[in-house]
């Protein structure tokens, strides 16, 4: 058994169950039902479990975690484990009255996500229009003395707002804001048409954000995340398979990444069958691709194979079929044609809104 | 960031131990630092009274026999740089 691996950050999604309809959201294309999720006692027994493995960041999202009507109680137990605990949310479903609570109950930072700086424009990437809420729910974050991150996804039809998303974050009084593009796997992958900017667009983008992290520095952090499709080499994804993050879907199942389940043929264990620890440390998922032994060239010998572990396996499954090839971001892979050819076809799309497909569950049969 | 200087740490950071290395560790929204032993000596003292001269002249006696000039480049460096990041604010 390899003790070598620690995770730091416990990703818990308490529920897929969520207000808003974003075309690029990160969950699965199956999303879970409420009548799937883990309850309270589970949660809290994962929470000690995760503890016990070394987790000290503690990520509550979703869907929407302000749905679960018990996390004022899962808060709470989590702060006595000495957890930093962040609320990732829309801000939707909140009311200043519950946020004092969520505080009290011992509340570390809260990131809201903002899918644009206009209202028609955010109604058209999440189906509901909820930017005043947003505005009103930010505002609440930093009256009551809570870290606020300010999180926008970046995509072709926001990537000019770039400024006033800035502007936006610091008239806020923002902690930090992430400029994060859109990774392009589950929902996002199924928009890639409608959602891949061009290389011009991220250029321009990456310098104003460049500007306002000099200009910021010390006051508000300004993260910019480039999408893989421009990059020469793939990302770092999650720090590395089952090294540092680990997952709880809300039905309790355990993952390296949000989507590492999509990959056929995987095999994760549920909470509800085994303890944290086995499953960290002992789960053929998680020891899949750990290490080098799993590489094929080019990645095999390759010097940056210690730097971005051969980059996600769950973009190099769902471009190319196969989970343990190269992931095709990278400039080096015998598959990079497939996201040249993605960028080609930008190209031709500038101009014309391309229907998007929304989050949805599927109906109940 | 000058000798008198009186360096705190922001709002967002928390600063506690880590259960399985016994090193401090400063906690803010979804990050974390690993503080090497040297790093948990200078961080720990930073809570708004101390001055960066008091912090040094603490970790003279912790580290006896090292060069002042040593210490105080290498605490300087690291305020300085936590500073940048908006983990710590200085009271002036």
């Amino acid at each position: 058994m390899n003790k070598q691996y620690r995770p730091y950050t416990l990703i818990a999604e308490l529920t897929h169950r969520c207000p808003l309809h974003c075309a690029y959201c990160s969950n699965p294309i199956d999303l879970l039902k409420y009548r799937d999720e883990i309850d309270t006692n589970t949660w809290l027994r994962v929470f000690r479990e995760a503890e016990a493995l070394g987790v000290v960041q503690l990520n509550l999202t979703g869907g929407e975690p302000l749905l679960r009507n018990d996390l004022e109680s899962l808060i709470e137990e989590a702060g006595k484990l000495g957890f930093y605990i962040n609320l990732i949310t829309s801000g939707v479903p909140l009311t200043r009255q519950r946020l004092v609570h969520l505080r009290d109950a011992g509340l570390n930072s809260v990131q809201v996500s903002f899918q644009s700086v206009d209202e028609a424009a955010a109604e058209r990437m999440c189906g509901q229009p909820a930017l005043h809420q947003k505005l009103t729910v930010a505002e609440w974050v930093k009256a009551l003395d809570l870290p606020l991150t300010i999180n926008t996804v970046l995509h072709r039809e926001n990537l000019h707002e770039v400024a006033e998303i800035i502007m936006m974050a610091e008239r806020l009084g923002a902690d930090r804001l992430e400029l994060a593009n859109v990774q392009y796997l589950g929902w996002a992958l199924r928009n890639r048409q409608a959602l891949l900017p061009t290389r011009e667009q991220l250029r321009g983008a990456r310098l104003v954000a460049r500007e306002a992290k000099e200009r910021l520095a010390g006051m508000m952090e300004v993260l910019f995340v480039m999408p893989d499709y421009y990059a020469e080499f793939p990302k770092t994804c999650m720090g590395g398979w089952g090294q540092r993050f680990l997952l709880v879907a809300p039905n309790g199942l355990v993952l390296p990444c949000h989507l590492a389940h999509t990959i056929s043929g995987m095999q994760f264990d549920s909470v509800e069958h085994h303890s944290l620890e086995e499953i960290w440390f002992e789960s053929p998922g998680f020891n899949q691709f750990r290490g080098e032994t799993w590489m094929a060239d080019p990645c095999r010998t390759c010097e940056r194979r210690h730097i971005d572990f051969g980059g996600c396996r769950c973009q190099a499954f769902h471009l190319t079929g196969q989970a343990d090839t190269t992931d095709p971001a990278c400039s080096l892979s015998p598959d990079h044609h497939l996201i040249e050819t993605a960028r080609r076809q930008v190209q031709d799309a500038i101009g014309s809104l391309i229907p998007l497909e929304y989050r949805r569950a599927k109906v109940l049969d | 960031m000058t000798p008198e200087s009186r360096p705190r740490l922001a709002p967002k950071v928390r600063l506690r131990l880590d259960q399985k290395t016994h090193h401090f560790l400063l906690l803010f929204p979804e990050r974390g630092v690993l503080l090497n032993p040297t790093a948990g000596e200078i961080i720990k003292r930073c809570n708004g009274r101390n001055t960066v001269t008091t912090i040094i002249d603490h970790l003279m006696q912790t580290y006896e026999g090292q060069p002042r000039q040593v210490i105080e480049t290498e605490t300087l460096n690291l305020l300085q740089q936590f500073h940048a990041r908006g983990l710590i604010r200085v009271e002036t």
